[in-house]
Formats: structure tokens, C-alpha cells, sequence
């Protein structure tokens, strides 16, 4: 469907300059992703247009980039400080992006572009929250990652965190004349630390406005009852909220009038963290992002880095990174199969059922790559080290007899069950042009009848070479958001069937089957120079996404051709699906919120980055 | 009708309950099939891929069989065959580590000229996030994955921060954990032996046309001091090796209380070690702060 699409982005692009009202004040470099400076002033107008008039309906990543001290040839002729940066996308169009970048002074504001994407609330949170941007018309602006007390915005470049060693590592202090330092001693209560001005500890209370919590009507009107409404607090430390997650609620009844996610107890700024590690460096934190599917985390990172520095990845690399991706996916869904019951009453016994098969594929990831969960499995320009001997055979009997098996077992198990039924049929709904506009994506959307997936939107890897049909569902509920995971998990089985089938080279090592492997196969041929892990892109930005199992996963990065990313920014589903779940449990009942909590699947991981 | 949906889940239930049964009734249940049969109720499992049910392994009685590529904390190499470190104190692994949980600190010789070798080398492996770069970017393959996962101590400091007498295996030990990997290995090395030697002897042959009187090979002769402390290591290695192999493989408990106590007395020299190590690095701090505070 999209394959003339892709190719007719670029040459749009060169027209769409002159079509945007309010015009554009120029455009950054073209060797990678060509971005538009459009004036803060008239951002509404232009974001307005290209929803309403090109198309491009899905605000993917808003984001933020800070230029202080930045020394290349980008910003040649732009003194303002920081770039707010748009990626849109059509969901309608497949194809690539149009990417946005609005120039900021430090301490000035840009008009919120929630009134046009709702979804961007909690991107323009997150970014007032690190880089002290502010969003005219957000209508509920205050930090979301950090406490409400925090000094500073963390990500910009000035702002130095506890422990500070050097802006860049390798840090000098580990070699030739490596010292150990124990970090009791640079203890954040030393000099690291600053507090706000005029901070007392005791009289100090948190500027906390819960919007629309705090907003929400008080009373239930047609109520002939005389009823007061309560706020009721679900977590942080609540074994339905998945992690570390609060939810916010305030019910009348058991019924829920307004709910507002709390988030940020996992925080450890993998952003700032990213800037300061080496591209290569960045692998193995990714990781940790959604530590359920490290494989298409790694898969995300690596295409982004790719795209910018133009690598090529060998042929078997790529078959093999689909193998993984999608045995990722198998996992995942089935592990949110379960716990989507599990939140609904049915504790463990369908989860332990539908995670059986979980254990034979990350036994397969620990064989390939040394993790069953960190699996640091990709490199740019292909993977660790080839597959194992057996290793495929495995693999098959996986993919052609166990995991149909499984999937069908699970299928009669719950799909017909009548308590699934009553309490998933018409639950949480949300319509499909609402969640669009929430910038929710991957199985939620799809589970409303949207047949958006970036493998056939915008296919990377050699997905366009498989034969595989994008499921969706009607509904919308949590009902369908359960059954869409089944069907895409049954999906990725023919995916892995065939890719298994096809592979080049097969069970032997067919040459060249990957691009980087350790020195004594032969590493370093592609990674360029240096052993390769001092990896230089070229200058310039570029945006790599996936369809990972839980949404569209983005990667932002930005070069100055130096060996620490400018810029690294991850754009996570989890983090963004979660726009959608006030609107989706007002007006349900309080054991709903927790089901359709779970039927988000969220992994806090990547929530809280 | 309604209620089928529900009968029908349990039956799978059913099914998996009868299934259990039956296979703990059977002689050798299903998950012990490939296992590896220690004495004492003792296991390592390995995990056939076709097994049904539910995996429960008995830890620590039972445990399971590890991959080649397990990767967990990073250890040296100590190669028996030259009797010296392999470890050249180039630092790369120091550079690629990304949380920069490696020091070195390079040995010098008596005139303070640095050598190859390192003096120190510390592994912090509360903070290793057992990514595997330093051993995937060593050029000299000096640094290796152990597959030792039982590290549980009481405390961090200094119990956690390897050092370079706590890292270092002989080379017999790897090759042990990672056969396929060291086969290879080995294979590249004799070839790239090969090679030299061929470029060596055409070089020689220029050489003697030229009939320039090249000058010897530079004296390479340890100082005594070296040679005392590589025995050193290389003893502690190989004992610390033998335990681990004595605790793994046997149920005499007379050997591990014996390398437990062993473990104490060392445990107690490092501690020492740490602790001026620590009151350097404070004094340093202190000094940082009086400098700040000025
Ligand atoms: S372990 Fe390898 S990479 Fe690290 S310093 Fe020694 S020789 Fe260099
Ligand atoms: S495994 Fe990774 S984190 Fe651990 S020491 Fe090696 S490079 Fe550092």
C-alpha cells in the first residue's frame, strides 16, 4: 500500500514549504531528515493546516533540542536557544514525516498545540518538566517527571546532576591512571546539589493543581441522592498500577468522574544519560527502556543511528533482526494477555498459562545474545554475532508447531469466556479519531479499526517482504484491546515462519551475516574507524520509529559530529498511550480503571524513562 | 448457551492439571529429561524445548544449564601457556564502558616509563551492567564473561568492586565456560601466528640484504618484583578456580568451608586495601572541597 507512498514524501515536501501559511523561516540541512523552522507565532496555523488540509492527523513527537554551546553548521544565523521540534505523520497516507522546529529564546513561551493535538499534553510537560519551556493554553502545565520542587530543568546543557563527573564519557578518571571513587563521597548533598531559592524543607508545600481532577463537578447532578464525590488514590505502590504508577481518580459512587495519571517514580533521566554516553554506548541502556522487549528497543536505536550515518545492514542481519523483533512481540502480547486477565480477577492462571512460551523464546534471545532481558543484541549496522548452531531448528519448532499451539489454547481458554465478556465488551471505549488525536498508537488503535502499523506504513527492515495482514477490531473496548493482541501475536507467528523459512544462508553462517562482531571475527568493518566504538555521524538529525509490540517507538537523535549524541531523545508509546487514559475511564467504575490500565500495557520503564 | 466460553477454559485447565499429574507420577518427569544428575538432589537442567507444563527449578538445589554467550560479570584472563596477564592496560575496555564502571591504573617500570600491564585493575560490579562491551571491543581478548551469577555479599564496599586479584581466571577456566567461542579463538591466533611468522622471516630476509645491523630485540626481562606478583596471581587464580570447580561439581562440604575460609582471609586483605584506597579518595574529596570552598 505504501511503497509509492514512501517515495513520494520528498518530492511533496519541496511544494509543502510554500503551501504552509504563515511560511517557514528556512530549513535545515538536507543531508538527513529535512526539518522546517516555522515561527513560534505561527506554529497553530501551520499545525492546523497540515491536519486539516495534507493530512498529517497523528502528532507523533514534540520534543525539545537545547543549542547552547552547540558549534556547527546547522545553527549558523539562529541565536535562539532552544528548537521545539514536531514530527507528524499520517495515519491515513503511510509514509514518512513532516518535521517541525520552532526556535525558542530561553524563558520565552510557544502556544500549546493541544488545542489542535490533544495528545500533546504530556509531551509538553515533559518538555516544560526538563528544559523549562513554556506552553501558552496547556491546560494543565506543571512537572510531570520530576518533583514539583526540583531546581532546574535537567536537560538542558548547563544544568550539571549529582555525582557530575564530565559532560562526556569515557571520563578521563578511569584511565591509565584509573582512581576509584566511592560515590558516598560525592554525595548529592554536597556541593552537587542547589536548591530553589529560598527553599525551607518545612514550610514548603507542593504547588499541586490536579487538573481535571481537581476541577471535576462534585456532585453527580442527575443524582437525586444527596452524594459528595472523593478523591480516591490508586498507588504509587499498588500491584494493579503495574509498576510505580498512580492514578489519581475522583469517583462518585464507584463511578469515575476524572482521572489523571502520576508518574515519574522511575525517572532516572535516560535522556541526559544518552547525551553523555557514546552512540555505541546508548545500545545497552536502551534495554532497560521497556525491559519486556529490549530486542525492538534495540531495533529502534540502531535504525535511528542508521538513517543518520547511511549504514547498510547485511541481508541474513536483517532477517534476523525481524526474528527477534517479532519473537518480542509474541512475548509481550501474550504477557499482556495475561495480565489484562490477571487485572480483571483471574489471578495467574491464564497469565502463567499465556507466559509458558515466554520462557522458550527468552531462553532462544539468552542463547543468541548472552540476556534473557537485556539482551544488547543489535549493532549499527547489524547484529552481535551470528545465530548459534541449532539455534534455528529451535527457532522453528518454535514458530511452525509450539507457538500456534499455544496461541490456540489461550484462544478457547478465554476468548469465549463470559466473564471476559461482561466485563470487556463496550469498557473504556474511546473512538478512533480520539485516540488518533491522542497520538495513541500500536494495538489501541488498531483495536478501533485503524489499520495503522508502521511495518506497512513506513516498512523498515525487509518487512515488505513478508506476507502478513494488519488485524483490527471494531470496537474499541477492552474487550477487542484483549483480542487484537491474540491476532497480532498469531501474525507474527507467519511472520516468523516465513522469515525462518527464508533466511539466507540458513542454519550455516552465510557471509556476511553481520557487520559487527568481535575483533577476532573481523569487527570493525563497518562501524568505521577506531574499533568502532567511537562512532562520529555526520551532522544533522535524524528520526528512526518501529512498530514496537506496545506502539510506535521513536528515536530523535541529533549530531554535531562529535562521538556523543547532541540530542537523544526516545519517543515512547507507553509514555504516550497514557494521554488516553482519563478520557477513556471517565464514566466507568473504579475496578475498570484498573483493567483498562492494563489494557494500555504500560511498562513503567519506558514511562518514566 | 451461556457458560460454554467458561466451561470451555476450564477444561483447558482441566487438561494442564491432568497433564502435571500424570508427568510427576511418571519415573523421570519431563523437566529432568536432559539434565545433568549431580547426587543429593542436586540438578543442572537443561531445559528440553518441547517440554509441556509449567518450569519450576529448584533453585539452588536445581539450576540450569547456561548458554555459551551467558554474560554476566566480566572476569581476566590469565594465560597459562606465557604465564602473564593477558591484559595490555590499553584502556579500551575503560573507554567503551558505559557506565564506566572500569579503573586501571597502568604499572610502570622502575624509571616510570608506563608498560603494558596494569598495576590495578578494578571492576565495579554493582554498577557492570553486563552489557559485554569490554570484552566485545579487547583487542587482545584479555577480558571475558564469567558465568558465576551467585555474588550475593553483605556489603557493597568493598565486597562488589572486583579487583584485579578477584577478576583473574586461568585461562583453562574460560576456555572451559566457553568452549565454541575459545575454539575459534585460538584458531584465529594460530593463523595470525602463521602470518607473522611469514612476514617476520621476509622481513628478516630484507633485512639480511641489507645486511644493516638491526638492533636486538629489546630486552624484555621482567623485574623480579613482577615475577613474584604474577605468581602471586596466578596461584590465587588457580585456587580460587579450583574452589569454585570443587563447589560446583561436589558435595563435600569440608572443601567449601575450607575455600569460604580462605575467601574470609582475602576478603579481609582487600578490605584493608579499599579502605586506604577510601581514605585517599576522601582526603581528595576534602581537598576538592577546600579548593571550592576558596
Ligand atoms: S582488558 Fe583488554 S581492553 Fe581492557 S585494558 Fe586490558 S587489554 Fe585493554
Ligand atoms: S560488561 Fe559492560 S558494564 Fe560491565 S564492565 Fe564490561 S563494559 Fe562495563
Amino acid at each position: 500500500m505504501s511503497a509509492t507512498l514512501v517515495a513520494e514524501a520528498p518530492e511533496q515536501t519541496g511544494t509543502l514549504a510554500d503551501r504552509l501559511p504563515g511560511g517557514i523561516l528556512g530549513t535545515t540541512s538536507d543531508d538527513t531528515e529535512k526539518a522546517y523552522l516555522v515561527a513560534a507565532d505561527s506554529i497553530m496555523d501551520t499545525l492546523t493546516y497540515l491536519r486539516d488540509t495534507e493530512g498529517y492527523d497523528f502528532l507523533s513527537n514534540l520534543t525539545c533540542v537545547d543549542y547552547q554551546g552547540y558549534n556547527g553548521k546547522q545553527r549558523k544565523g539562529i541565536s535562539e536557544r532552544f528548537d521545539v521540534v514536531y514530527h507528524l505523520y499520517s495515519t491515513k497516507k503511510g509514509g514518512g514525516p513532516v518535521v517541525l522546529h520552532v526556535p525558542v529564546p530561553s524563558n520565552d513561551t510557544v502556544p500549546s498545540a493541544t488545542a489542535v493535538f490533544p495528545g500533546a499534553n504530556l509531551q509538553e510537560r515533559e518538555v516544560y518538566d526538563l528544559y523549562g519551556i513554556k506552553f501558552e493554553g496547556h491546560p494543565n502545565l506543571r512537572r510531570i517527571l520530576l518533583w514539583d520542587g526540583f531546581n532546574g530543568h535537567p536537560m538542558r546543557k548547563d544544568w550539571k546532576e549529582a555525582y557530575f563527573d564530565e559532560d562526556t564519557k569515557p571520563f578521563r578518571s578511569r584511565h591509565p591512571k584509573g582512581s576509584y571513587e566511592f560515590h558516598e563521597d560525592k554525595l548529592p548533598w554536597g556541593k552537587n546539589t542547589t536548591y530553589p531559592a529560598g527553599w525551607d524543607p518545612d514550610s514548603w508545600e507542593a504547588p499541586v493543581a490536579y487538573v481535571p481532577v481537581s476541577q471535576a463537578p462534585k456532585h453527580l447532578n442527575e443524582a437525586h441522592l444527596d452524594t459528595e464525590s472523593i478523591v480516591v488514590n490508586l498507588g504509587p505502590h499498588h500491584p494493579s498500577t503495574h509498576g510505580v504508577f498512580r492514578m489519581l481518580t475522583r469517583i462518585e459512587g464507584e463511578t469515575i468522574l476524572a482521572l489523571e495519571p502520576e508518574m515519574g517514580y522511575l525517572h532516572r533521566n535516560h535522556e541526559k544519560i544518552g547525551e553523555r554516553n557514546t552512540y555505541l554506548m546508548n545500545m545497552p541502556f536502551t534495554d532497560r527502556l521497556d525491559y519486556l522487549n529490549s530486542m525492538s528497543n534495540n531495533w529502534g536505536y540502531a535504525l535511528a543511528v542508521e538513517k543518520l550515518t547511511g549504514i547498510e545492514v547485511p541481508e541474513r542481519a536483517e532477517y534476523i533482526r525481524v526474528i527477534m523483533a517479532e519473537f518480542t512481540r509474541i512475548v509481550n502480547h501474550t504477557w499482556s494477555i495475561g495480565f489484562i486477565l490477571n487485572d480483571l480477577g483471574a489471578l495467574q492462571t491464564p497469565a502463567l498459562y499465556a507466559i509458558e512460551e515466554r520462557e522458550m523464546i527468552l531462553d532462544l534471545f539468552e542463547e543468541v545474545s548472552g540476556a534473557r532481558l537485556m539482551c544488547n543484541y543489535f549493532r549499527f549496522g547489524g547484529v552481535v554475532r551470528d545465530l548459534p548452531a541449532g539455534w534455528l531448528k529451535k527457532a522453528q519448532y518454535l514458530a511452525n508447531d509450539r507457538l500456534p499451539r499455544a496461541l490456540d489454547e489461550l484462544d478457547k481458554m478465554l476468548s469465549e469466556n463470559e466473564i471476559l465478556m461482561a466485563r470487556g465488551r463496550g469498557v473504556g471505549y474511546l473512538p478512533a479519531e480520539a485516540l488518533i488525536s491522542l497520538s495513541v498508537s500500536g494495538p489501541m488503535i488498531r483495536a478501533a479499526g485503524v489499520a495503522y502499523d508502521i511495518r506497512k506504513a513506513e516498512p523498515y527492515g525487509v518487512y515488505d517482504r513478508f506476507d502478513f495482514d494488519i488485524p483490527t477490531l471494531p470496537n474499541s473496548d477492552i474487550y477487542d484491546r484483549y483480542y487484537i493482541r491474540l491476532l497480532e501475536a498469531r501474525q507474527s507467528v507467519r511472520i516468523l515462519q516465513q522469515a525462518l523459512r527464508d533466511i539466507p544462508g540458513g542454519e550455516t553462517n552465510g557471509a556476511p551475516a553481520y557487520a559487527s562482531a568481535t575483533l577476532s571475527q573481523g569487527f570493525g568493518t563497518i562501524m568505521g574507524g577506531k574499533g568502532g566504538y567511537n562512532l562520529r555521524p555526520p551532522e544533522g538529525e535524524a528520526y528512526g520509529r518501529v512498530e514496537g509490540p506496545k506502539g510506535e517507538l521513536g528515536f530523535y537523535i541529533s549530531s554535531d559530529g562529535k562521538p556523543n549524541p547532541w540530542r537523544y531523545h526516545v519517543r515512547s508509546p507507553c509514555y504516550i498511550n497514557l494521554n488516553a487514559l482519563g478520557p477513556m475511564s471517565v464514566g466507568y467504575k473504579l475496578a475498570d480503571a484498573v483493567v483498562i490500565l492494563g489494557a494500555i500495557d504500560i511498562v513503567l520503564g519506558e514511562v518514566d524513562r | 448457551m451461556f457458560g460454554t466460553g467458561l466451561l470451555k477454559g476450564l477444561g483447558v485447565t482441566l487438561k494442564h492439571t491432568l497433564e502435571t499429574f500424570s508427568d510427576d507420577r511418571s519415573k523421570v518427569p519431563d523437566r529432568y529429561r536432559d539434565s545433568i544428575e549431580l547426587g543429593n538432589n542436586r540438578r543442572i537442567i537443561n531445559q528440553p524445548i518441547d517440554q509441556e507444563g509449567l518450569l519450576t527449578i529448584q533453585y539452588p538445589e536445581e539450576k540450569r544449564q547456561l548458554p555459551e554467550h551467558f554474560r554476566y560479570i566480566p572476569m581476566l584472563i590469565w594465560d597459562t601457556d606465557k604465564n602473564e596477564d593477558r591484559c595490555t592496560a590499553c584502556g579500551i575496555c575503560a573507554k567503551v564502558c558505559p557506565p564506566q564502571c572500569i579503573w586501571i591504573v597502568r604499572d610502570s617500570d622502575a624509571n616510570g616509563k608506563p608498560v603494558t600491564r596494569p598495576a590495578e585493575f578494578y571492576i565495579d560490579a554493582a554498577v557492570c551492567m553486563s552489557c559485554s562491551f569490554c570484552v566485545e571491543f579487547c583487542p587482545f581478548d584479555a577480558i571475558k564473561m564469567n558465568h558465576d551469577y551467585e555474588l550475593a555479599v553483605f556489603d557493597r564496599y568493598p565486597q562488589l568492586v572486583y579487583d584485579m586479584e578477584e577478576l583473574t581466571v586461568p585461562l583453562e577456566y574460560y576456555a572451559a565456560l566457553w568452549p565454541t567461542q575459545y575454539g575459534e579463538e585460538q584458531e584465529k591466533r594460530r593463523k595470525d601466528e602463521e602470518e607473522k611468522k611469514a612476514q617476520e622471516e621476509a622481513k628478516a630476509r630484507a633485512a639480511e640484504a641489507k645486511a644493516a645491523a638491526a638492533a636486538a630485540a629489546p630486552a624484555a626481562s621482567s623485574g623480579e618484583g613482577k615475577l613474584s606478583k604474577a605468581e602471586e596471581l596466578k596461584r590465587k587464580a588457580q585456587e580460587r578456580a579450583a574452589a569454585k570447580a570443587a563447589a560446583n561439581s561436589d558435595t563435600d562440604s569440608g572443601t567449601s568451608v575450607a575455600a569460604a575460609s580462605s575467601g574470609d582471609a582475602d576478603a579481609d586483605a582487600k578490605k584493608a586495601r579499599m579502605e586506604e584506597l577510601k581514605r585517599i579518595a576522601q582526603e581528595r574529596a576534602r581537598q576538592r572541597k577546600a579548593e571550592a570552598g576558596e
